[in-house]
C-alpha cells in the first residue's frame, strides 16, 4: 500500500478534478477543476521517474543517480499547453458571459430553452 | 494539498476558489521539488501559481464573483466520481513500486540521455532540444492556436483585453 502512496494521492486529484467538472454549473470553476485534473497527470508521470537517492537530473561529479529526466520534459511541454488551453477556455467563458450575461449553466441552458420556445410560438 | 482541494469543493466565492487554486498550485510545486523535477517545479510555479491565476482573476472580473447554489444535490456526478477513483486505484495497484530502480520507465531511453551526447550538463534541457525538438514545436503551434483563437474570441470587444494569450 505504501509503495503506491504516490499513486492514491494522484488518483485522488483527478477524481477531486473530475468532480469539480461534473458538480458546478459555474464555468470559471469547471476551468479550475480541468487544471486540477491536469495537474493530478503531472504528479502521475513525474513520481515514477522519482529514485530514491537520487537527484534532479543535473549531471555533476558529486552524484552518481539521477532520477528520470524523460517524464520532466513531457510535463514542461503539458504545462505550457495547459495553461494556453486554459486561457482559451476563459476567453470562451467571457464570451458566453456577454452573449447570455451569465457563467452560470442552468442559466444559459434556461435561456437557450426560452428562445427556442418563442420561436416555436411565432412558428 | 488534499486538504486545498477540498476547500475548493465546498467554498462559493470564487475569488477564493482562485486564491486556494494558487496555492495549490505552488504546493504542487513543492512536490515536484521533492521528486527532483526541478526544471518543472519552477515552471508550475511560475506559469500555474502565476499566470493562471491572473488570467482567472481577469475573467473573475469581467463575470461575476458568486456562484450560484446548485439547484439539486450532486449525487450522480459523486457516484461517478468515486466509482472512477475506486477503479483507478484498483489499476494503480498493478504499477510497479515507487521508486523502484527496475521499473521499466527506467530501462529504455533514459540510459543513453543520461550519457550527456550533447554537452549540456541539464539533462531535462538537452533532452527538451535535441532529442525531442519537435515535442516544442508542437506545443508552439498549440499555444499559437490558442493565441489565435483568444483574439478571434475577443476582438468585437471594444475595451478588451485581447492579447491575453500567453
Amino acid at each position: 500500500m505504501l509503495e503506491h502512496f504516490s499513486y492514491i494521492v494522484t488518483v485522488f486529484l483527478m477524481v477531486a478534478g473530475l468532480f469539480i467538472i461534473m458538480a458546478h454549473g459555474n464555468l470559471i470553476r469547471k476551468m479550475i477543476g480541468l487544471s486540477i485534473f491536469q495537474t493530478s497527470v503531472y504528479l502521475l508521470y513525474i513520481a515514477p521517474g522519482k529514485l530514491i537517492g537520487g537527484t534532479a537530473p543535473i549531471i555533476a561529479p558529486e552524484y552518481g543517480i539521477y532520477s528520470n529526466p524523460l517524464p520532466h520534459v513531457l510535463i514542461l511541454t503539458a504545462i505550457v499547453v495547459g495553461v494556453a488551453t486554459l486561457a482559451l477556455g476563459l476567453a470562451l467563458a467571457v464570451r458566453i458571459r456577454e452573449a447570455y450575461g451569465s457563467i452560470e449553466e442552468d442559466e444559459i441552458l434556461a435561456r437557450d430553452n426560452a428562445i427556442e420556445d418563442a420561436e416555436e410560438m411565432r412558428a | 494539498m488534499v486538504l486545498i482541494v477540498l476547500a475548493l469543493i465546498r467554498t462559493r466565492n470564487l475569488f477564493g476558489v482562485i486564491v486556494l487554486s494558487g496555492a495549490y498550485s505552488f504546493l504542487m510545486a513543492t512536490v515536484l521539488v521533492a521528486l527532483d523535477a526541478v526544471d518543472v517545479a519552477m515552471t508550475e510555479a511560475a506559469v500555474g501559481a502565476g499566470v493562471s491565476t491572473v488570467l482567472l482573476l481577469g475573467a473573475l472580473r469581467l463575470c461575476k464573483s458568486e456562484e450560484a447554489k446548485p439547484a439539486h444535490r450532486p449525487w450522480l456526478p459523486l457516484a461517478v466520481a468515486v466509482s472512477t477513483g475506486l477503479l483507478l486505484a484498483y489499476g494503480a495497484m498493478d504499477l510497479p513500486d515507487f521508486a523502484d530502480p527496475q521499473a521499466p520507465i527506467h530501462q529504455h531511453v533514459v540510459p543513453r540521455y543520461m550519457e550527456n551526447e550533447v554537452d549540456v550538463p541539464n539533462v531535462v534541457t538537452a533532452v527538451l532540444a535535441s532529442f525531442r525538438g519537435y515535442d516544442t514545436l508542437g506545443e508552439t503551434t498549440v499555444v499559437f492556436t490558442a493565441g489565435a483563437g483568444i483574439i478571434a474570441l475577443l476582438r468585437r470587444r471594444k475595451s478588451g483585453r485581447g492579447a491575453d494569450g500567453k
